[in-house]
């Protein structure tokens, strides 16, 4: 990689560094207490969707982005500005279902697995499941339960990394116990 | 380049988990279970720590000697780590080291005086891993501990180990 000179870059780097590093951190920690890959997995995923539930808040508070008409602006708002927001990156929007309700975000790279090689003994890894919980973390707080899934991976030999998102219902906002 | 927020998210979450999963079962946490967390994170942090410095000292000409290496670290590591420089080193010359910092990141969110004063050591053990791994790789051996008594001001101790 080379150096760069500008020093606001340098330390924006070294923040991506930081959380890149303590990322891959998490997930030697979760390898060596579950016993398996899937355990891992479902791990990430779950804290993920506790962070995803708090980032958008933050995400909301930043962007000043109002209320999404429908999942085709929904999943431009999550590739144009949230992960270009939060990761520096802006995949693309693409593979629309014919039904308009799942899409494939397209990572050329992934900042997450910058330094990281998958072991052999751990081909079942989705290293960055964290991903999917904090978009469905984040989603569910904004009324949509989707399911988000890893269709690529270029940790695993693809040549791209593919977010698979399928919207699959709106959530009834749910009035407090009492309030007639 | 990912934004400086999701570092602290990721902590917190990191934090949640590791007391969680020790918790699991039981009603309550001992002592023994604390350490374990705190135990946990910090190692943790030591890998952090670790890569980091190596990235950041890749083209640096190696220091002087070891107040060199501290001054480092309170300024250029702490900068690009916790986004300031440390605001008072503090040493006695036989290698016990304490760095102030009155606005510790990983502290502003908590509070600003002594609520939740019981839940800081949590937070800051990731961060002791994080200065030891650091002076780790950069030669210096250490036991890195931190104290505070008004958030988000912070003191971590140094004390390098003589071989």
């Amino acid at each position: 990689m080379s150096r760069q000179s500008n020093r606001t870059t340098d330390s924006k780097k070294m923040n991506s560094e930081l959380f890149t590093l303590t990322y891959g951190a998490l997930v030697t920690q979760l390898c060596k207490d579950y016993e398996n890959d899937e355990e891992v997995n479902k791990q990430l995923d779950k804290m993920g969707y506790n962070i995803g539930v708090r980032l958008i808040e933050d995400f909301l508070a930043r962007s000043s982005i109002g209320r999404c008409q429908d999942f085709r602006e929904t999943a431009d708002v999550i590739a144009k500005v949230a992960f270009k927001m939060y990761l520096g990156i802006t995949p693309s929007v693409t593979n629309w279902s014919p039904a308009g309700d799942e899409f494939s975000l397209i990572l050329e790279n992934n900042p997450l697995v910058d330094f990281v090689e998958l072991p052999d003994n751990h081909s079942t890894l989705v290293y960055s499941s964290l991903l999917c919980g904090v978009l469905r973390g984040a989603l569910e707080m904004v009324q949509m339960a989707v399911d988000v899934r890893f269709a690529q991976d270029t940790l695993r030999g693809d040549s791209v990394t593919e977010i698979r998102m399928k919207f699959i219902k709106r959530i009834e906002e749910n009035l407090p116990a009492g309030d007639e | 380049m990912a934004d400086e927020s999701l570092f602290d998210f990721l902590h917190m979450e990191i934090v949640s988990h590791i007391y969680k999963e020790q918790q699991s079962g039981k009603e309550e946490m001992d002592n023994k279970d604390r350490a374990v967390c705190v135990s946990v994170l910090e190692s943790m942090g030591f890998r952090v720590g670790q890569g980091l410095i190596e990235r950041l000292t890749r083209d640096s000409p190696s220091f002087k000697d070891e107040l060199d290496v501290m001054k480092f670290v309170c300024k250029d590591f702490w900068t690009k780590v916790f986004r300031r420089q440390v605001d008072n080193l503090r040493t006695n010359h036989q290698g016990t080291y304490v760095l102030q910092d009155n606005t510790f990141s990983l502290l502003t969110q908590l509070s600003n005086g002594k609520q939740y004063l019981d839940q800081a050591p949590k937070y800051l053990a990731f961060s002791c891993g994080i200065v030891r791994g650091a002076l780790s790789n950069l030669g210096l051996d250490s036991v890195v501990t931190a104290e505070v008594s008004v958030m988000p001001s912070c003191k971590f101790q140094v004390v390098v180990q003589k071989l």
